[in-house]
C-alpha cells in the first residue's frame, strides 16, 4: 500500500514504538507470534529432527503422531523441513526490510533535499516501479548462479523505489519547516542538517513501511521459491517444500498446505505489526485507511 | 481536456524508456559472465561465444543499445536463445489465456469488493463490518498459491465440481471457458479484492460524515439510492486509484496462478524462460508486462477527469 506521511513526530521514535507495543494489543499479538516464530527458527535443530534425512518406506505419510505434518515423497519430515524454512523467510523478510530500508532511505533523503537530482532519480524509480516486482527479480535470477543472496539482492531492487518515494515525501514536507529554515539561516551545513533535523522526522513512516515490506519480501521469496527461480532447491524454504509438493497434491496435500498456511500467519503477523505500528505513530494515515 | 491527455501520454515515455534502459543493462552489468550462465554448467567455450553472440554481447555497447532501441521502436523483442522464434511471436501466441484471466478476475474483484466495502461502511463497527476487515487483513497475508491449492482441493478434488487445471479457449465454447477460470481469478483476485475492499469502506466512511448525504437522507431518499448515487459516486477517485495500483498485484500473481492452474499464458511463458534462462523472452516479458501496467495507470489518470469535474488539468 502506499504510505505518504506527512506529519512529523515530534518525541523519540523508539519510545513512542516501545509505547504503542504496550497499548495496541494488535501490535502485541503481531509480536508474539513473530518472536514465537523466530524461537522455533533459531532452536530448530533441538525441536525438528533432520529435513535432509529421506525414508524412502515412509514416504507420503498422512499426519500423525509419529510424523506431526507428514512426510513428502522422498520420505522427509515435512515438520523438521517447515521448521527449518521458516529460518529462510524471516532472514529474507528481515535483510531485504533493512537493506531496502537503508538504501531507499539515503536516496530518499537526498532527492527531497537536493532538488537538481530529484528529476532524474525519481524518474529512474518511477520506471523501476512500473516493473513488478517478481518479473524484475525473476529478470535478475535468470542471468545469475542461484543462491539465497542473490535473492535478496533481486527483492531488494524493487522494494527500494517504494521507501525511497515515502522518505522523499517526509523530506519535502519538512524542508520547509520553520525551524528547518531557521537552521539554514542560521549556517548548518546540509550533511548536518539532514542528520540532525530531518532524518528523524522520517524514521516513523521509515519503521512502517520497513514492515511491510517485509511482508511482501517473504511472499515474493516463497512465490519465486514456488516457481523454481528462488533459493536453490536443496534449501528447504517454504516455496521449496511447496513447489515440491506439487507432483503429489491430490494424495498427500499436506505438504503444500502446512509451509502455506506458516507462510501466511508470519506475514499476518508482520503486516498486524505494521498496520499497528501505523495507527500508533501515523494517526493522520491511520485515519484514512 | 486534450491537452491533459496529451501531456499522459507524453509521461509514460520517460517511464518506458527507464524500463527499456534497464532490462538492457541489467544483461550487461549482472555479476559474472551471462552468457557462461545461460549455456550452462558445462558448456564448452565454443557454446558460451556462441550465446554470447546471439545476445550480441560481442558488440560494442552503444552500438548494441542503439539496435536494441531500433528494434523495440519496431515491436522487435529479439530472438529466443533456445527455440531461435522471435520473441514478440512467442509473447503473441501466449496473450489470450492472460488476458482471459485478468479480465474475468478484474470483473470478479470489482463485482464483490466494492459492494463489500459498501456494506462495510454502511454497517461500520457492526458485525459484518468486522467480517469485511477481517477478509480484508487475511487476504493480504494469504500467498496465491495457497489460495490456489485450497480451492482446487475443496472445488475440484473433493467436490468436483469444477476442473482441477488447465485452460479451455472460447471457441470450445463458453461454458468450458468459464468453468476453467472460475477457481484461478478468484485465487488470483483475493488479495486484489482486499484491496479494494479496504479503500471502498474507507472512502465511503469519509462521504458518508459530509453534509449533503445527511441532506440527502433527511429529504427521505431511499438508503440504497443515498449509498449507490450519492455516496458511492464521490467516493469513487481513491476507488479507481487504488484498481490501479492494484494492477501491479495482479501482474505479479498471475506469473504464481497460470503455474497452479497450469494455463498456458504469459505467466507460464516467463516461468519457463527462467528455467531455460532465455533471457531475451524475459526481457520482452518485462517490457510487456510494464507497457500494460503504465497503460492502465494512463486510462485510470484519464477517467478521474469524468469521475470527478472538480478535477481539470
Amino acid at each position: 500500500m502506499t504510505v505518504i506521511a506527512d506529519r512529523f513526530v515530534p518525541s523519540s521514535t523508539l519510545e513512542r514504538a516501545a509505547e504503542a507495543i504496550r497499548r495496541n494489543p494488535t501490535i502485541a499479538l503481531g509480536v508474539v507470534l513473530l518472536v514465537a516464530l523466530a524461537a522455533v527458527a533459531v532452536l530448530a535443530p533441538w525441536i525438528a529432527g533432520d529435513p535432509f534425512r529421506q525414508a524412502p518406506i515412509q514416504r507420503l505419510r498422512p499426519p500423525s503422531e509419529r510424523w506431526w505434518f507428514g512426510t513428502d515423497q522422498f520420505g522427509r519430515d515435512v515438520f523438521a523441513r517447515t521448521v527449518y524454512g521458516a529460518r529462510v523467510s524471516l532472514i529474507v523478510g528481515i535483510s531485504v526490510a533493512l537493506i531496502a530500508s537503508a538504501i531507499g532511505l539515503l536516496i530518499g533523503l537526498i532527492c527531497g533535499y537536493f532538488r537538481w537530482v530529484d528529476g532524474l532519480v525519481m524518474r529512474i524509480m518511477d520506471g523501476l516501479m512500473a516493473i513488478p516486482s517478481i518479473l524484475l527479480a525473476i529478470a535478475l535470477i535468470t542471468l545469475t548462479r542461484p543462491g539465497l543472496g542473490i535473492v535478496i539482492v533481486a527483492i531488494v531492487i524493487p522494494e527500494v523505489p517504494r521507501i525511497s518515494r515515502v522518505v522523499r515525501s517526509v523530506v519535502l514536507s519538512i524542508r520547509d519547516q520553520p525551524y528547518v529554515e531557521s537552521a539554514i539561516a542560521g549556517g548548518t551545513r546540509s550533511g548536518k542538517l539532514l542528520v540532525r533535523h530531518i532524518l528523524p522526522n522520517t524514521l516513523a513512516p521509515l519503521i512502517v513501511q520497513g514492515t511491510y515490506v517485509c511482508a511482501s519480501a517473504m511472499l515474493i521469496e516463497a512465490g519465486l521459491s514456488f516457481l523454481g527461480a528462488g533459493v536453490p532447491p536443496e534449501i528447504p524454504s517454504w516455496g521449496n517444500i511447496i513447489a515440491q509438493g506439487r507432483t503429489f497434491f491430490q494424495i498427500a496435500p499436506w505438504s503444500i498446505f502446512i509451509p502455506g498456511a506458516f507462510l501466511a500467519l508470519t506475514v499476518l503477523a508482520v503486516n498486524m505489526l505494521g498496520d499497528g505500528l501505523r495507527d500508533r505513530l501515523d494517526p493522520r494515515l491511520a485515519r484514512r485507511m | 481536456m486534450t491537452a491533459y491527455i496529451f501531456r499522459r501520454l507524453l509521461a509514460t515515455i520517460p517511464v518506458m524508456a527507464v524500463v527499456a534502459v534497464f532490462v538492457f543493462f541489467l544483461l550487461r552489468l549482472a555479476p559474472g559472465d551471462p552468457a557462461a550462465i545461460i549455456a550452462g554448467e558445462d558448456a564448452t567455450a565454443e557454446a558460451i561465444a556462441a550465446v554470447r553472440a546471439k545476445l550480441g554481447l560481442d558488440r560494442p555497447v552503444l552500438e548494441q543499445f542503439a539496435l536494441w532501441l531500433y528494434g523495440l521502436a519496431q515491436g522487435d523483442f529479439g530472438v529466443s536463445i533456445f527455440s531461435n522464434l522471435p520473441v514478440t511471436r512467442l509473447i503473441a501466441q501466449r496473450v489470450e489465456p492472460t488476458l482471459a484471466l485478468t479480465v474475468s478476475t478484474l470483473l470478479v474483484t470489482v463485482c464483490l469488493a466494492i459492494p463489500m466495502g459498501v456494506l462495510a461502511a454502511w454497517k461500520a463497527h457492526k458485525l459484518v463490518d468486522r467480517v469485511v476487515m477481517v477478509f480484508a487483513v487475511m487476504g493480504f497475508a494469504l500467498p496465491v498459491f495457497l489460495i490456489g491449492y485450497v480451492l482446487i482441493f475443496i472445488f475440484a478434488v473433493k467436490l468436483g465440481w469444477l476442473p482441477v487445471q488447465g485452460y479451455r479457449p472460447i471457441r470450445d465454447g463458453f461454458f468450458p471457458f468459464v468453468e476453467t477460470l472460475i477457481l484461478p481469478s478468484l485465487a488470483l483476485g483475493v488479495a486484489y479484492m482486499a484491496l479494494i475492499a479496504r479503500i471502498t469502506r474507507a472512502s465511503m466512511l469519509e462521504v458518508l460524515s459530509q453534509d449533503y448525504i445527511r441532506t440527502a437522507n433527511s429529504k427521505g431518499l431511499t438508503t440504497r439510492r443515498v449509498l449507490m448515487l450519492h455516496a458511492l459516486k464521490n467516493a469513487s477517485v481513491p476507488i479507481v486509484t487504488v484498481i490501479g495500483i492494484g494492477i501491479a498485484l495482479l501482474i505479479s500473481g498471475v506469473v504464481i496462478t497460470e503455474t497452479v492452474f497450469n494455463i498456458p499464458g504469459l505467466g507460464r511463458l516467463t516461468v519457463d524462460a527462467v528455467l531455460k534462462r532465455d533471457y531475451p523472452i524475459v526481457q520482452g516479458l518485462i517490457i510487456v508486462f510494464a507497457g500494460a501496467k503504465v497503460l492502465v495507470n494512463l486510462v485510470i489518470d484519464i477517467s478521474y477527469a469524468f469521475l470527478d469535474p472538480r478535477i481539470r488539468y
